[in-house]
């Protein structure tokens, strides 16, 4: 009994990520472990089941016991320590490790692959101009849709999971039935060169699924009414290619473009709000802290396998409730090297701007939970910045050449990358290393995805075949 | 000189000549042969500006033909090229990168036998008299057993010399090189890249343990400055090339990089 009384004791309390303090000073022991932390905070909380927490105290990881942390800086007793909880996913995601199924049947190189929002789809769009759908469940192909007329840029699937739309290389876009494999309706036509990006308008703010946009190598920006075929607005402003368009929760339209700025337009009525300026050179790409959100749309993530589809209501109150702040965040990754972190609904000064790329900045991702932004560069590393301060956190090297593309796991505790050295790797955040390399692709992996339920990855590349990845 | 247009003002009181369509057919079809005469007969400097003119003329015929022509066909479809690559590289000229070279598996196997398809399979017998020169050692030059090799040659960074009285080969200084200039077959592009080993000279086992390097001999060379990258993802950094000119001739070594 004498030992426990020497245990030095520290007055602390709890604070969550915004600032706000949670029940009263406490007296803990130096030597409680993150175990422990976990069990007062549910009980501070008032959380019913056991909720994993991440604990910091002045940005600094608990990771064995309290006095880990504490032992560097003698404040004594009489200081108050604040420990700050962060709550992490209920659910864990398991890494990716094998390749389950290579599947041949593109002609060309495959350029784009996206999961369906409830993951019970997957589409790939190639350069032999068609559009694949495969049957996740049996890995095997479902569709062969034949209709452009040259390279598939670009794909994206509607929040509600009931359309495709893609475009190609000539400027046309084409709506998809992920059901049937027939085309719907009548091709979009009006760009005049290649379609670099689109965008559906989320699902909280109009359950029909109706208005897409589209973006093009030559400067315009058009809002589409995809079941009456036409163009609604056309958004012209950039004075050259657009490269990334996003659309946000609270009805802005994001984009990114060549002459180094990103605009920010009403999409009610296709009037530019803002242009936000400080990039040096190309913008490439764009990230919002909702995209996590946005994407999986009407589904439920915890009821992926049933179909559970949520009524539009549902959605707005998820939506509201994953993303207190009410106001999103966009990230922008730029040819100068850099990245910028806006607060675009609000003002037009950036946050913060995130150097320490050595080459251009190819993709951008923020994790699911909003903490952490990754950035894909042709440096061949992937850096990871604090998602609210742009603070950097870490640099993921083990590639051997330039990194393509990005996607985060749901729970945010995994990172898969696709890089030019024709492997993927998949990251650990906790680690902050690699978890497992998966080579297989014999050329350069141009697209990957991980789907919003955590099952599955896709892989497609210079190669031809598709890949899935499972544990 | 004609003062105003009179002939236009004559048109249009009285009508054109009875005979004027007439003469006008038969001038312009008589202009050919008489520009030809003209041709033929032009000597010098007239002939030098006769023939240019007449050139642009031409071109300018040709461009309106073909300009016809097109407005007759009916258009294709644009083939759609090959090479398709993600919006995010399409407007980066990113050079074209060879193929992943064929999987490591296959080059062991040909490694183990020693065989490879190579582009010069036949190659000049070199006969030991024309490689190595004897040179007279002895305090009356009389013995005869040390050779310099007269051919070029890849001398490895550890190697150390034997004692100079027992060293039976000498390579020439002059004759060694550390570089090769490798050309990649399929990216038609050339590199000077450093050696690494002799792995066969075709003409006998002794050329390749003393790193002679002759036409058609087989090296290993350090491409890792191309970024070519195996299967797995490693970066390949030995590779074989063979060797396609007569180095001891000119001074350099071209190789080709077997893939």
């Amino acid at each position: 009994m004498d030992e426990e009384l020497e245990t030095p004791r520290i007055l602390t309390r709890f604070k969550s990520e915004t600032g706000e303090v949670t029940g009263s000073l406490l007296d803990l022991p130096i030597n409680i472990t993150v175990d422990k932390l976990q069990l007062i905070c549910n009980a501070l909380l008032e959380q019913d089941e056991n909720t994993p927490y991440v604990f910091f105290v002045n940005d600094n990881e608990i990771k064995g016991t309290l006095g880990s942390v504490i032992d560097g800086e003698k404040g004594g007793t009489e200081q108050v320590v604040d420990i700050v909880y962060q709550q992490q996913a209920v659910f864990k995601v398991r890494a990716v490790t094998r390749c389950t199924s290579s599947i041949p049947g593109h002609a060309e190189a495959v350029i784009s692959v996206s999961f369906s929002p409830n993951g019970r789809h997957l589409a790939s769009g190639s350069g032999d101009t068609t559009v694949r759908f495969w049957d996740v469940d049996t890995q095997t192909p479902h569709h062969t849709c034949k209709g452009h007329k040259n390279w598939v840029l670009c794909i994206a699937w509607s929040p509600n999971g009931a359309r495709l739309a893609s475009g190609c290389k000539s400027g046309e876009i084409l709506i998809w039935d992920p059901d049937t494999g027939k085309q719907c309706g009548q091709a979009l036509r009006g760009h005049r060169q290649w379609i670099t990006s689109l965008c559906w308008e989320p699902f909280h703010r109009n359950p029909e699924c109706r208005r897409l946009a589209s973006s093009s190598k030559d400067g315009d920006i058009r809002i589409w009414d995809a079941v009456l075929g036409q163009s609604l607005f056309i958004l012209t402003s950039h004075t050259k290619c657009v490269t990334c368009i996003r659309w946000g929760g609270s009805g802005l339209l994001y984009s990114s473009s060549q002459d180094r700025t990103i605009k920010v337009w009403r999409t009610s009525d296709g009037v530019m709000c803002r242009t936000l300026e400080g990039h040096a050179h190309w913008v490439n790409t764009l990230a919002l802290s909702t995209d996590y959100v946005l994407r999986i749309g009407s589904c439920d993530p915890i009821q992926m396998n049933t179909s559970g589809k949520l009524s539009p209501s549902e959605v707005l109150e998820r939506y509201n409730e994953l993303h207190p702040s009410s106001e999103e965040r966009l990230v922008s990754g730029s040819d100068d090297f850099t990245l910028f972190l806006w607060q675009p609904e609000s003002s037009k000064k950036p946050i913060a701007r995130m150097t320490g790329h050595q080459q251009l900045v190819n993709d951008v991702k923020f994790s699911p939970d909003t903490r952490i932004i990754a950035s894909a560069s042709f440096d061949k590393s992937i850096k990871l910045w604090d998602g609210r301060t742009g603070k950097f956190l870490a640099a993921l090297r083990g590639h051997v050449q330039a990194v393509y593309q990005i996607a985060w796991s749901a729970d945010s505790r995994l990172l898969v990358s696709g890089s030019a050295d024709s492997t993927l790797k998949v990251w650990n955040m906790e680690t902050k290393k690699i978890e497992v390399d998966l080579p297989g692709h014999a050329d350069e992996v141009y697209a990957v995805d991980w789907s919003a339920d955590g099952q599955r990855v896709a892989s497609g590349g210079k190669d031809k075949v598709l890949k899935l990845w499972q544990n | 000189m004609p003062q105003n247009e009179y002939i236009e003002r004559s048109r249009k009181l009285h009508g054109y000549r009875l005979d004027y369509h007439e003469r006008k057919r038969k001038k312009e079809a008589r202009e050919p042969k008489k520009r030809a005469k003209m041709a033929r007969k032009l000597r010098g400097l007239k002939a030098k500006i006769f023939s240019k003119q007449r050139k642009n003329e031409k071109i300018q015929i040709k461009k309106k033909i073909h300009m016809h022509e097109q407005r007759l066909t009916k258009k294709k479809e644009k083939e759609v090229s090959k090479g398709a690559v993600p919006v995010y590289l399409l407007d980066r000229d990113v050079q074209s990168r060879a193929k992943i070279l064929s999987n490591m598996i296959k080059q062991k196997r040909k490694e183990k036998a020693g065989k490879w398809d190579v582009p010069i399979p036949k190659v000049k017998a070199q006969a030991d008299a024309e490689v190595f020169r004897v040179i007279r050692t002895g305090k009356s030059r009389r013995k005869a057993w040390k050779r310099m090799v007269t051919k070029v040659t890849f001398v490895g960074e550890d190697f150390t010399r034997k004692p100079p009285k027992f060293e039976r080969f000498i390579r020439p200084m002059a004759l060694r090189f550390k570089k090769a200039h490798v050309t990649h077959p399929e990216l038609k592009a050339t590199f000077c890249l450093p050696i690494i080993g002799v792995k066969r000279n075709p003409n006998s086992h002794m050329y390749t343990t003393l790193g002679v390097i002759t036409k058609g001999t087989v090296i290993e060379v350090n491409i890792s400055e191309l970024g070519l990258v195996t299967q797995g993802g490693k970066v390949v950094w030995g590779k074989y090339a063979q060797v396609t000119n007569n180095p001891e001739n000119d001074g350099c070594i071209n190789a080709v990089l077997l893939v």
